[in-house]
């Protein structure tokens, strides 16, 4: 006899897990880190090692003594750990990293409960905590392939070429500066399907028209500074972002328009972090405006004020 | 054995502000002035202690009038006297310690609408005898100094490097600390540490000493599981 078996949603599974897309995320950021390393030398290897290995070490140490299932091997920590890393200049002493690392880790992720749980993107609350606490270093920037200490990006100095620009000869932080390993990597996860191109679109293309409403180059806008690695790499979260299409597109255009008011107006050089922590914050209320209508719902108003 | 439990609960009413119910750390109250003025372990203390004057003398006074007070008019007596001492408190700081007085500011003025002290007023002073009042507004007042003691140096210390005014680790600052996010962390973590002090497994039995019920207990020979 044949019996009909009924189970709850979903029906369908993946084999997409957590540890896999970090996986992929770690893979794709392989060629920002590369390229870091070579425009700055070992000591930008030292720095992402050191913001990479904390990381996972305060998640490690925070689940064993919360009493909760060990989440090392899920890759989460040691990508926030790496982005962190990333977005610091290769001069940064050590033990800021550190601070910075636990301030991700310990601080924005475990203690809201882990991964999934999180307000904000760990990566973008570090370095923020970084910037503010110590900005002389934070803003003291290596020039790529010397020793010598620059303190003005490209944003600030505006004299790079478009070539240079785009492959990282630049100063800067680790991962912002070589467009087109981002690019790569921005690339590699579209192709996977980890992110939807949604949000970094919607976020670079408001940046560059308000950049060209503005009078300034848009191209160079985009390319200088760490727009794109904040775009690609940073308000892509899925955990920080919102869930739908539509929310995505808000996301997007939040983050661009907040970074081109914080550039052009703000007492900061730079305002991408700010702009995705500040679209980070709005994320729930994104998701409240823009809930999915189920498939066969009818609009209820009405009736509901029928009933009142 | 009278006296020896009187004195017992009257040390309790002393003790009781300091951790187990603690008003800032344990009931959350008066959170302005720890936020505000704990940048520098030295603000903070002169904050604890001018608000632990104001109530000792706003418990003892509302105490002795608790029978003259009408009930409908409670709450503006209670603000006029707690206003009084705040002005005093005011000038004896403004006399002596002028340096204190002006990094305080505009918040010693508002000791006066810290719920603190209006807290206690209400749910203490106006029930209890003179003595308790006392000694309770003691407690509490050193319960709320204590805790903005404990924030102001984690502050000073790990967001200046200095504790006190005298360098400790200048070089070493997080600046982020001295700013309101780093006041919310720090705040947050004392919580934190203090509810897990205070609010350890409770002993499996208890002795009947300090029990409200102890007179009336049935059990009350070999002490309860409670």
């Amino acid at each position: 006899m044949n019996l009909l078996y009924v189970s709850p949603s979903p029906h369908t599974s993946s084999t997409m897990t957590t540890s896999r897309i970090m996986a992929c995320v770690l893979v794709a950021l392989m060629p920002t880190a590369i390229a870091g390393c070579l425009n700055f030398g070992l000591r930008a290897a030292l720095v992402l090692f050191v913001s990479t290995a904390s990381a996972v070490v305060y998640e490690g140490l925070c689940r064993v003594l919360m009493k909760r299932e060990q989440t090392i091997l899920d890759g989460s920590a040691a990508v926030t750990g790496l982005l962190l890393g990333l977005n610091l200049p290769a001069t940064i002493p050590l033990w800021q990293v550190m601070i910075g690392s636990f301030t991700a880790i310990v601080l924005v992720k475990q203690l809201f409960g882990g991964l999934g749980q999180n307000f904000a993107n760990p990566a973008i609350v570090g370095r923020i905590v970084m910037l503010i606490s110590f900005s002389s270093a934070m803003t003291t920037w290596q020039a790529p392939h010397s020793d010598a200490v620059v303190s003005a990006t490209p944003l600030v100095s505006g004299n790079a070429s478009y070539w240079d620009l785009f492959l990282g000869n630049t100063a800067g932080c680790i991962g912002e500066t070589c467009a087109a390993a981002i690019l790569l990597g921005g690339l590699y996860l579209c192709l996977r399907g980890i992110v939807q191109p949604v949000i970094p679109a919607a976020f670079l293309g408001t940046a560059a028209l308000c950049s060209l409403a503005a009078g300034d180059d848009p191209l160079y806008q985009l390319l200088a500074g760490g727009m794109l690695l904040g775009a690609v790499f940073m308000a892509t979260d899925y955990v920080t972002t919102p869930v739908t299409t539509g929310g995505k597109v808000i996301f997007g255009i939040g983050c661009g328009l907040l970074t081109f008011v914080i550039r052009q107006y703000g007492g900061y050089p730079e305002g991408v972090s700010f702009a995705i922590l500040l679209m980070n914050l709005v994320t729930p209320l994104i998701d409240r405006l823009t809930v999915v209508r189920p498939f066969g719902a009818v609009r209820q108003k009405q009736e509901a004020k029928d009933h009142a | 054995m009278a006296d020896a439990e009187t004195s017992c609960s009257l040390r309790q009413e002393l003790c009781k502000g300091l951790i187990r119910e603690n008003p800032t750390l344990v009931g959350l109250l008066g959170m302005c002035p720890t936020l505000a003025v704990t940048q520098e372990a030295k603000n903070a203390l002169g904050m604890g202690i001018a608000t632990t004057l104001v109530l000792i003398g706003s418990n003892v006074v509302i105490s002795l009038l608790r029978r003259v007070i009408p009930q409908a008019v409670k709450l503006p007596c209670y603000i006029v006297i707690i206003a009084g001492f705040v002005t005093m408190v005011e000038f004896l700081l403004h006399g002596f310690v002028p340096e204190l007085y002006t990094a305080l500011g505009t918040f010693l003025s508002l000791i006066t609408v810290n719920c603190i002290i209006l807290g206690r007023a209400e749910l203490f002073a106006c029930k209890h005898t003179v003595i308790r009042s006392a000694l309770d507004g003691a407690g509490m007042g050193l319960g709320f100094t204590l805790a903005l003691l404990l924030v102001g140096s984690v502050r000073e210390l790990f967001g200046a490097g200095t504790l006190f005014g005298i360098s400790v680790m200048e070089q070493n600052a997080v600046s982020v600390l001295t700013l309101a996010p780093g006041g919310f962390f720090v705040l947050g973590c004392v919580i934190a540490l203090v509810n897990r002090i205070a609010h350890r497994e409770p002993p499996r039995t208890a002795g009947c000493t300090g029990c409200p019920n102890a007179a009336t207990c049935a059990a009350s020979k070999g002490g309860c599981s409670q």
